[in-house]
């Protein structure tokens, strides 16, 4: 592995608003193949992170290249290589699921169009969305519309999918399916896969690697195996994440 | 029999033999978007004569996405039964086996255009919900003095200051350019009969009477009947109306209430100095074309009389309590959806300038049979 370039290669990230630092120093790498986990208290900057890595919000300090890319330095392409889903979907609510999903093919692509058609019906179907294909996003509940949206972001079969909290809100069962949806995506197709999320089971159960934020340490506390942090990981907040625990606030732990 | 079926598309290309009653589709490189784009006529154009058996020789295919192994399914689909799949590598044949199914699920079907009798259905049904919404109106009217820690005063200030207030401005213009338009545009026929006094009678009436409270009407439906739509269309997608009524709030008394009495009160002072401007406009015209001023008031004074006045203002409170309401009753009836919200504010101003038509034509009629 170590003579491949990585698919992400992060390094030395800050971010801060005014003054206000969300986390700094913050380096990691992402490998082909792999389904990654970015993963962190509500707060701690995840979503922060992922909008760095798809370049919608330019880095205080250190640099972000995908596939080989500064995302940074004016490679309009890159963005049609990767492939995201945010958090509430946002789907386009003009169109229907089967036109959200053509939509990147009928602007990136030229494939004439009934194979934008046919290759569209083909996401929704591998998301189990193919009877909806018609219907409109205000028709659909929040789980369709997160499936919905990774249909979309895999419309142009990217070899990168950031996936933002593709399971919250979802029922137990929805994301369970979700799960080995990404799974199959990573095995069959060979995708790679980011997932920012807080959903302990959903981490245990797809992510080769995680990384952890902190808030309070503002950047990285723990990286690797997120069994193996579940279990041998000696820091506070990373046992309290993985088992569930409360952690004392700052005033308490002054008392204490 | 051999022949290129089409140039190699960045990695990828296609090669078509046809041996007797068999035709091989050769694909070679990687079958990827740009491939799919590149090979899709040529494919399911050799793919198309069911009479022969189609194989698709994936021998030479170095990879394949989810839109390469679609290309491969509709081949099979535009020949008409099932192809021999030869030469596949463990990574495609599993991509392939991965997408049949999702190529192969039956297609949701669009939703079916509206037909007569659903959109006449529809019509009725959202007259209905109009009846029960002026029903829940008058209630809330009627119930206001006993819930009147609900009627929050600084909403009706504020709804007063955005509805009347910020449209001083608008009206004024409108008001004078409506005024130089109407007396220039009378001026010149009549006086060719000598007249051009009798202008500021024409206008001063047409003005005080009619056009004020209208064109202020349209002004209130344009600015403001789309504003309490859309500002309670957004609360309604945002759930803040499921919040209220789970406080045992009532909407109408909190949120339509404050907004028609900052209409209905509003809407005569604009009318007052919509009608103002215009005579200033006629005014500007008629001294311009030499009328002394003073002859111009007297002709004004003249032509109205206080009934033309209140009449005026009386309309301009029915034309404000109806944009209001329409606006209102829109928000309310938001769907879901982005799109809803801008609907609501759409159907607020069509239906606020055809209730103020319609109510003109109404209150014309009763003027005339009170001899007004």
């Amino acid at each position: 592995m170590s003579g491949v370039a990585p698919i992400i290669d992060a390094t030395g990230l800050r971010q801060a608003f005014g003054s206000r630092v969300i986390f700094s120093d913050v380096s990691f790498t992402v490998q082909a193949g792999e389904v990654f986990a970015i993963l962190g208290g509500s707060g701690c900057g995840k979503s922060v992170l992922m909008r760095q890595m798809i370049g919608l919000l330019p880095p205080l300090a250190g640099s972000v290249r995908v596939l080989g890319q500064d995302m940074y330095a004016g490679a309009a392409d890159i963005r049609t290589r990767i492939g995201v889903m945010f958090q509430a979907g946002a789907l386009f609510g003009s169109m229907t699921l089967l036109e959200n999903v053509m939509l990147p093919l009928e602007l990136l692509s030229d494939l004439p169009y009934a194979a934008r058609v046919a290759v569209a019906r083909v996401k929704l179907g591998l998301v189990g969305l193919a009877d909806s294909a018609g219907k409109m996003p205000s028709e659909i509940s929040g789980g369709m519309a997160k499936r919905a949206a990774i249909a979309r972001a895999m419309a142009l079969d990217p070899p990168l999918l950031l996936l933002d909290e593709p399971s919250a809100g979802l029922d137990p069962i929805t994301s369970a399916g979700l799960d080995r949806l990404i799974l199959e995506l990573r095995d069959e197709l060979g995708i790679t896969v980011v997932v920012v999320t807080h959903e302990l089971a959903s981490i245990l159960a797809i992510a080769d690697r995680c990384l952890m934020l902190d808030a309070s340490a503002g950047g990285v506390i723990a990286q690797g195996d997120p069994r193996l942090l579940a279990a041998e990981c000696a820091h506070p907040t990373v046992r309290a994440f993985f088992h569930r625990e409360a952690v004392a606030g700052p005033s308490r732990t002054r008392g204490a | 029999m051999t022949h290129p079926a089409a140039a190699p598309a960045g990695a990828a290309s296609l090669t078509v033999r046809a041996h007797g009653n068999t035709v091989a589709l050769c694909f070679a490189g990687r079958l990827d978007v740009p491939a799919a784009a590149a090979l899709w006529p040529a494919t399911l154009h050799a793919a198309g004569d069911p009479s022969r058996e189609l194989v698709l020789d994936l021998s030479a295919v170095q990879a394949c996405d989810t839109a390469g192994a679609t290309l491969l399914l509709e081949a099979e689909r535009a020949h008409g039964r099932a192809a021999r799949i030869i030469g596949a590598e463990a990574r495609v044949a599993a991509v392939l086996a991965l997408v049949r199914p999702a190529n192969a699920a039956p297609a949701g079907q669009p939703a079916p255009a509206l037909r007569l009798a659903d959109r006449l259905r529809a019509v009725w049904r959202s007259a209905g919900d109009g009846l029960a919404f002026l029903g829940e109106l008058m209630l809330a009217f009627a119930r206001a003095p006993l819930r009147l820690r609900m009627l929050r005063w600084a909403d009706v200030l504020r709804a007063a200051d955005e509805a009347g207030v910020r449209a001083v401005p608008l009206v004024l213009l409108l008001g004078v350019l409506i005024g130089l338009i109407l007396a220039f545009q009378s001026l010149v026929p009549m006086q060719r009969f000598g007249a051009d006094i009798y202008v500021a009678n024409l206008v001063a009436l047409g003005v005080v009477r009619e056009l004020g409270p209208l064109l202020t009407a349209m002004v209130l439906a344009g600015r403001s009947g789309s504003a309490f739509a859309a500002e309670i269309g957004t609360m309604k997608v945002n759930q803040e109306l499921d919040a209220l009524a789970t406080m045992g709030v009532d909407a109408m008394t909190m949120l339509v209430l404050p907004r028609l009495l900052a209409a209905t009160v509003m809407m005569p002072v604009l009318t007052v100095l919509m009608d103002f401007a215009g005579l200033v406009g006629m005014a500007l015209v008629l001294t311009g074309f030499g009328v002394p001023p003073v002859v111009v008031l007297h002709q004004v004074a003249a032509a109205l009389v206080p009934l033309d006045f209140t009449g005026g203002l009386f309309k301009a409170c029915v034309f404000g309590l109806a944009v209001a309401a329409i606006g209102c009753r829109a928000g309310l009836a938001t769907g879901v959806g982005p799109r809803a919200v801008g609907q609501a504010a759409t159907s607020a101003v069509v239906g606020g300038i055809i209730a103020t038509i319609m109510l003109d034509g109404v209150l014309a009629v009763l003027y005339n049979r009170l001899g007004w």
